[in-house]
């Protein structure tokens, strides 16, 4: 049974598309047939965070629209067979996008695929509608501040409302992945804890991805931290969260950066 | 020795069984005992459809051809007479429906579909789920209970008193109808405006020491009174 999951946020910034693209990642390696779809039209990244930039010649609206076929847009990822992406178009806008294409484009996918990850662009307009509308879970990526959780918990409220599943009186399954967590800060209190986000929004927690250099670099090379860094603590958490997702029960902890030998004689020479 | 097959003999069962039909008793003018029958079937076509029926013509006196005319502008209205009673047999020819005697009076069923009872409209409002940042709840015939938190940025709007068993993050509008007795009640007090029959509080003006406790929030005249609940 293919999986339509949306990962979403409200706010920008806050780690969807580094999120889409490791997580698909992940659940690539883990053996699954992923593809992440870009439905930030306009203002697309993922196709950079995937290192795919230059293999793009049709887009998401192409499919929508009926000028390209479903397999002639998707681009396989080099380094693993089971990663696709969709990307989105950069020359249009989120008005190019219909509720009838979206509908027939996933339903396409679900036939190929046993994940498709809809990258969703911030806000709470038509793109993010439509990136949720077909929607069987959700990710919902939080940021330990109160501005990206009041977001998130106003995204939360569309999930229960404005997607196929909710207007059929089912559930979306909703998870809270909480990026660019700093353990320091927050043991200040300069952040809010995890305790007070999951308080807050009242969904159950996929994840914590502690702040990070790794995923900035992985970022500017191309590549999903999952793949560029394996041994990172991003990319540890992000695995856990996709273990957790194909329903293995992953004690929940908050990686740290594993310092090598070396690094630690030098850190206590400098010290 | 030959075994000559015994001829079998086909058993031919009769059972009696009774049936309701509808027994239309024509009256004279027959014409416009037929514009009745005409009305009834505009309102439902298919009233009739399916349905036996027996024509009593106990109280009208026709002919032969009278009676054969009877039947054919039933007919053409789609109405198939199963039999007829109420008259001599020598005015019947083979063609017509038969003769039927020994019929027995009974009610029919009407199958009207039951009007539901008006329901009492409900007095009070209950939400099983967080209300979310943006949303916002308006029930202006009662009181509004929340089972979970009402987020920042979302509003709950009531006619009576508003309880929320959970935090109240957003803002509480009770008593929107004048209603000046109605009160504000929940676990966590965080609430950016409180308001009750048009008096209203800003967080800034909520007591700090309040803020995360069990608080209700009421009119003392026209001052607005939050007090620990415990």
């Amino acid at each position: 049974m293919a999986k339509v999951l949306v990962v979403t946020s409200g706010k920008g910034g806050v780690g969807k598309t580094t999120s889409t693209a490791a997580l698909g990642a992940a659940l690539a390696q883990m053996g699954e047939k992923v593809v992440v779809v870009d439905f930030d039209v306009g203002l697309r990244n993922l196709d950079l965070v995937l290192g795919a930039e230059r293999r793009v010649v049709f887009d998401l609206i192409n499919v929508v629209q009926g000028v390209a076929k479903l397999s002639q847009a998707l681009i396989r990822d080099k380094r693993l067979d089971n990663l696709w992406l969709l990307p989105a178009s950069q020359t249009r806008d989120k008005d190019a996008l219909t509720d009838e294409g979206v509908r027939s484009v996933i339903a396409d996918l679900r036939t190929k695929f046993d994940w498709i990850l809809c990258d969703s662009p911030a806000g709470i307009e038509r793109g993010a509608t439509l990136a949720m509308r077909y929607a069987d879970e959700a990710v919902i990526v939080t940021n330990p501040e109160v501005s990206s959780v009041r977001d998130s918990d106003r995204i939360i409220g569309m999930l229960d409302s404005k997607t196929v599943k909710a207007e059929r009186g089912e559930r979306v399954e909703k998870h809270v992945l909480i990026t660019r967590y700093d353990s320091a800060r927050a043991a200040r209190g300069e952040m809010l804890s995890i305790e007070d986000i999951l308080e807050i929004l009242a969904t159950p927690l996929l994840g914590i991805i502690p702040e990070s250099q790794d995923v900035l670099r992985a970022s500017n090379v191309g590549s999903p931290v999952t793949l560029n860094n394996a041994a990172s603590a991003p990319a540890r958490a992000y695995v856990d969260a996709a273990r957790r997702l194909l329903g293995e029960a992953v004690t929940m902890t908050v990686p740290v950066e594993r310092k090598g030998l070396m690094n630690r004689l030098l850190g206590r020479r400098a010290a | 020795m030959d075994a000559i097959p015994q001829p079998s003999r086909q058993l031919v069962r009769m059972r009696g069984r009774s049936y309701v039909a509808f027994v239309f008793c024509p009256v004279v003018p027959i014409v416009s005992w037929l514009e009745e029958i005409d009305a009834t079937l505009a309102r439902s076509p298919g009233f009739f459809v399916g349905k036996p029926v027996v024509l009593d013509l106990s109280a009208v006196d026709l002919s032969r051809t009278g009676i054969a005319h009877l039947v054919t502008s039933l007919e053409q209205r789609n109405i198939r007479v199963l039999g007829i009673e109420g008259v001599d047999a020598a005015h019947l020819s083979t063609s017509m429906p038969p003769l039927l005697t020994g019929g027995r009076q009974c009610v029919l069923m009407q199958n009207e579909p039951k009007k539901p009872e008006p329901k009492p409209k409900p007095m009070s409002l209950l939400l099983e789920s967080p209300v979310r940042s943006g949303q916002s709840v308006v029930f202006t015939e009662g009181d509004v209970t929340v089972l979970g938190s009402v987020g920042s940025g979302a509003e709950i709007v009531a006619g009576g008193s508003i309880h929320i068993y959970g935090a109240l993050r957003g803002r509480a509008m009770a008593g929107v109808n004048g209603n000046s007795a109605a009160r504000i009640y929940c676990q966590k007090i965080e609430a950016e405006l409180l308001a009750i029959d048009g008096y209203y509080q800003t967080a800034e003006e909520i007591d700090a020491a309040l803020r995360n406790r069990p608080a209700q929030a009421w009119l003392e005249g026209d001052i607005m009174k939050v007090t620990p609940l415990n």
